[in-house]
């Protein structure tokens, strides 16, 4: 806010170098010849590196093949002369300026034998697809006959949907300072996984995850591309290679061409509904997008899992291998771009049945998960279909194509959002309380913006019962507590349940202190209560004793636990998700075609809200990106070469303020029973069904009903 | 050679490719300015350059010589810009990557608007005393990316600050 905030990129080591990368260009084949001379005898530069003089390294360990594995992909980085894909790096250069880094860089020439590649989904669908492994299990779901009640069912409908790739595009870019010190690595770095960096660096540099020391107080957003990608190996290298620090910032377009977005998919929805709209067969399938060294294929089919109950189901995930850069996590994997096929087809079969499209949704609602049969923690979706409708105002919707204003044909549409709860093992939180009576809060998990410091300094306090001011919540570095990754929307429930655990152990420990002399002497653990910066008896509130007493008393200046989470059991039992229902206003321009969206309205169902400003704020983030995605984000791809084509900020394009309207946020707070501290995630089911809603309002402002994201006027011509 | 920065004076760097917002950033360790794309396409650079918005990525630094630049940390005098404050209040960041650039764009942007600059959206290109509805707002800021999606905190605090006590 002052401009003080120090980010990964603003550290600034004594005898700091900067680091420049140059990116291949070809999308497969090999690096025939590169010269370097030019570069290396240019001002200030310190060292050139290539495949040639690099250090022998191991490849990153792929995300999700072990449990603190953070890498976007596994490709050796600089080892040899072989290119898998278009903007892979091949040489680095440090000098003693970025000037000097940058020019130097662009000396460097490459010569390149090409082979043939394959970059279009067509043509990787053309040399053959596989199945999809999808978080360690095969991406296909079939219940009952989804083949003959589709064939058998009253109605029918069958549409394929398609959606490009897109890139995260934190306004921060990518960026590491970091230097060796007595054979440890000291990173400040830009990441939503700390100890994910420093296991998965580890192990590329043959060190423990100890010797290994990284830093993240403040990311300029990440959306899950703040993970471990080639920059910061290459960082490192040449930090240990020159012996000095080393800062290397990605320029924009460096960003786009190593670190990975969002994959394209082309989904098929097929429904079979029997008079009444009852489903009786949900087929969601189709083919994805993927590099041969990465672990994600985009699991578009996550929202057809649980949204609907149905008779018989067949979701299918056929990934084509392309010569491309891993794709990666983006905010909702799956369900950001699953929901706007799903979604879309709910629309197209209520038009085809005569029904209100939210009545046919309710019509669907399950009593239990449809794909695991499990109970639901807590499902208030009927609830956020109507009180969303009713601000929106959805009684005035009109039939496709009647209502026009000037130049302008006004439509209204909705969708249904909803993302999983998770909560990854691994979460601890340590406690250390003083004799001044405040208290340090500690855990290695990160804020990227969502306010997990504002939201955890806020349980902490309550759990504690000490003013706000009085804590102090420390995160972003690998040496506290926690396993703790900022994604899947998990942090909070992860950091919330060790933060609950670590009080319960303080409470132990300040009761064993306390001792005889104390009003809470032979007092248990289960007796006693946090209240006015002490702890009091349950039954008589009159016996209390306040921290800074029983600390002092003892002797003592400070008294620290640590609370290990409990392996997350609940999603085992429960089917637990956060639900919403998105309305969308849309104007056309009859003349050319251009979509304006002056209106959002959602309501959502993520359980109890801890921050009702920081959660509104989450949501409305989420519901931009889609809006994004909706009508305008699209990273294009060369086929001749598989090159990006629009790598920068002003030839991909994301909504900008004349593009946002106010957004209107409404919240169940329901606490789920489930989940520690009666929360679910609200970091990714903004983004979900918007797409889906804004084409549905398109539709009914237009009856031209587009089905390949964005909507660009040329579809609506 | 010499510019001011926040009041002080700062020498010419001597290599002439340096950019004002390297010259900041890298030279001056005043880091409150952002580097979101080095292009001109995102606004986090923005800095006051003798009081007018600039893209300090794209201005060499040689071209403020015997100019006065003011950055997100020279708006901060004592105690905190009423816009900064409202900011907070407005819930106008999340990560805060982009708000610095918000800050001194919008800044400059309510002095352009005073003075009567027309806009992409105004409609009467005569008017002397254009209104700062919500498209003009929107579009002024347009310049000045965020892709967290605070956009309606940002709007609201600029708002807050600028419009509803009447500072016209
Ligand atoms: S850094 Fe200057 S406009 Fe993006
Ligand atoms: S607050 Fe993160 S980019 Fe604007």
């Amino acid at each position: 806010m002052r401009g003080a905030a120090t980010f990964a990129a603003e550290f600034a080591p004594e005898n700091m170098a900067y680091a420049a990368v140059v990116f291949a260009t070809i999308a497969r084949g090999r690096v025939t010849a590169l010269d370097i001379a030019a570069a290396t005898g240019a001002p200030g530069v310190v060292l050139v590196l290539t495949h040639e003089n690099a250090p022998r390294l191991k490849p990153m360990p792929l995300f999700m093949t072990a449990g603190k594995a953070g890498g976007g992909d596994d490709l050796p980085i600089l080892q040899d002369a072989e290119v898998h894909y278009n903007g892979q790096p091949i040489a680095l250069v440090l000098a003693e300026t970025l000037e000097q880094a940058e020019h130097a860089a662009s000396l460097i020439e490459a010569t390149y034998e090409i082979d043939e590649a394959v970059t279009t989904l067509e043509a990787g669908k053309a040399r053959g697809t596989r199945t999809g492994i999808a978080f360690g299990q095969p991406a296909h779901v079939e219940i009952g006959k989804p083949e003959d009640e589709l064939a058998t069912a009253a109605h029918r409908f069958e549409a394929t949907y398609t959606t490009p790739r897109h890139n995260h595009n934190a306004i921060e870019p990518h960026a590491v300072t970091l230097y060796w010190q007595d054979g440890e690595l000291y990173m400040h770095d830009a990441v939503q996984a700390v100890n994910h960096v420093a296991w998965s660096v580890g192990s590329v540099f043959g060190l423990g995850e100890d010797k290994v020391h990284v830093t993240s107080p403040y990311v300029g957003g990440g959306f899950g591309s703040k993970v471990l990608w080639s920059h910061q190996i290459l960082a490192a290298v040449a930090a240990r290679e020159a012996g000095r620090p080393v800062r290397l910032s990605l320029s924009r377009e460096g960003v786009y061409r190593t670190v990975g977005g969002r994959a394209q998919t082309e989904q098929r929805v097929a429904l079979g509904a029997d008079a009444q709209g009852r489903l009786q067969a949900l087929q969601h399938t189709g083919t994805v997008i993927m590099s041969a060294h990465n672990a994600l294929p985009e699991p578009f089919i996550l929202s057809a899992q649980s949204s609907y109950a149905t008779k018989s189901m067949l979701l299918d995930i056929q990934v084509a291998t392309l010569d491309m850069l891993a794709n990666t996590f983006m905010r909702a994997p799956g369900e950001a771009v699953g929901s706007f096929g799903l979604e879309s087809a709910m629309d197209e079969l209520a038009e085809r049945l005569g029904i209100d499209p939210i009545e046919l949704r309710i019509r669907n609602e399950p009593e239990k998960d449809p794909m695991k049969g499990l109970p639901f923690s807590s499902r208030q979706v009927v609830w956020c279909w109507r009180t969303a409708a009713e601000r929106f105002g959805w009684d005035k919707r009109q039939a496709p194509g009647l209502r026009r204003e000037g130049e302008w044909l006004v439509g209204l549409g909705c969708a249904m959002a909803g993302y999983p709860y998770q909560r990854m093992p691994g979460g601890a939180a340590g406690i250390t309380l003083t004799a001044d009576g405040r208290a340090q809060v500690s855990v290695a998990a990160h804020e990227m913006g969502m306010g997990t410091s504002t939201v955890h300094t806020q349980v902490a306090a309550d759990r504690l019962a000490l003013p706000m001011d009085a804590i102090e919540f420390r995160y972003g570095d690998n040496a506290l507590p926690g396993v703790v990754l900022a994604g899947g929307s998990q942090q909070t429930a992860s950091v919330g349940s060790a933060i609950i655990v670590a009080t319960r152990e303080l409470v132990k420990e300040l009761l064993q202190l306390a001792g005889n002399a104390s009003p809470l002497a032979g007092l248990s653990a289960d007796e006693v209560g946090t209240t006015h910066g002490g702890l009091a008896s349950l039954a008589d509130p009159q016996r209390y004793e306040s921290y800074a007493s029983i600390l002092s008393r003892a002797g003592r200046f400070e008294l620290s636990v640590v609370g290990q989470a409990p392996m997350p059991g609940e999603g085992m039992h429960w089917s637990m998700h956060s639900h919403g229902a998105i309305f969308v206003e849309a104007r056309v321009n009859a003349v050319t075609g251009e979509v304006r969206v002056p209106r959002l309205t959602g309501a959502y169902d993520c359980g109890r809200i801890l921050n009702p400003k920081t959660a509104t704020s989450q949501l409305r983030g989420g519901i931009i990106m889609g809006l994004g995605a909706a009508l305008m984000e699209e990273t294009q791809v060369d086929p001749r070469n598989g090159r990006i084509m629009n790598a920068s900020l002003s030839e991909y394009h994301l909504p900008v303020h004349l593009d946002v309207p106010d957004i209107e946020v409404i919240f169940s707070d329901i606490p789920d029973p489930v989940s520690p501290m009666g929360a679910r995630g609200i970091g990714e089911i903004g983004i979900t069904g918007v797409s889906a809603a804004v084409a549905n309002a398109v539709y009914n402002a237009t009856g031209k009903r587009v089905r390949d994201l964005p909507i660009t006027l040329d579809k609506l011509l | 050679m010499a510019l001011t920065v926040n009041g002080a004076p700062v020498p010419v760097p001597t290599d002439p490719r340096v950019s004002l917002l390297d010259l900041l950033r890298e030279r001056l360790d005043l880091t409150g300015t952002k580097k979101g794309c080095n292009q001109g396409a995102c606004g986090a650079c923005t800095v006051l350059l003798d009081g007018e918005r600039v893209l300090s990525c794209l201005t060499l630094a040689v071209q403020a010589d015997g100019r006065s630049v003011t950055t997100i940390e020279g708006l901060v005098e004592g105690a905190m810009h009423p816009l900064q404050q409202a900011f907070i209040e407005h819930d106008g960041f999340q990560c805060g990557y982009c708000t610095p650039g918000q800050i001194c764009s919008a800044v400059a942007m309510v002095e352009e608007w005073r003075r009567g600059s027309p806009s992409n959206v105004t409609q009467d290109l005569a008017d002397s005393a254009i209104e700062l509805t919500h498209d003009e707002l929107r579009e002024r800021m347009s310049g000045n990316l965020c892709r967290c999606g605070a956009h309606n905190g940002i709007v609201d605090a600029i708002v807050a600050t600028y419009v509803t006590e009447g500072a016209r």
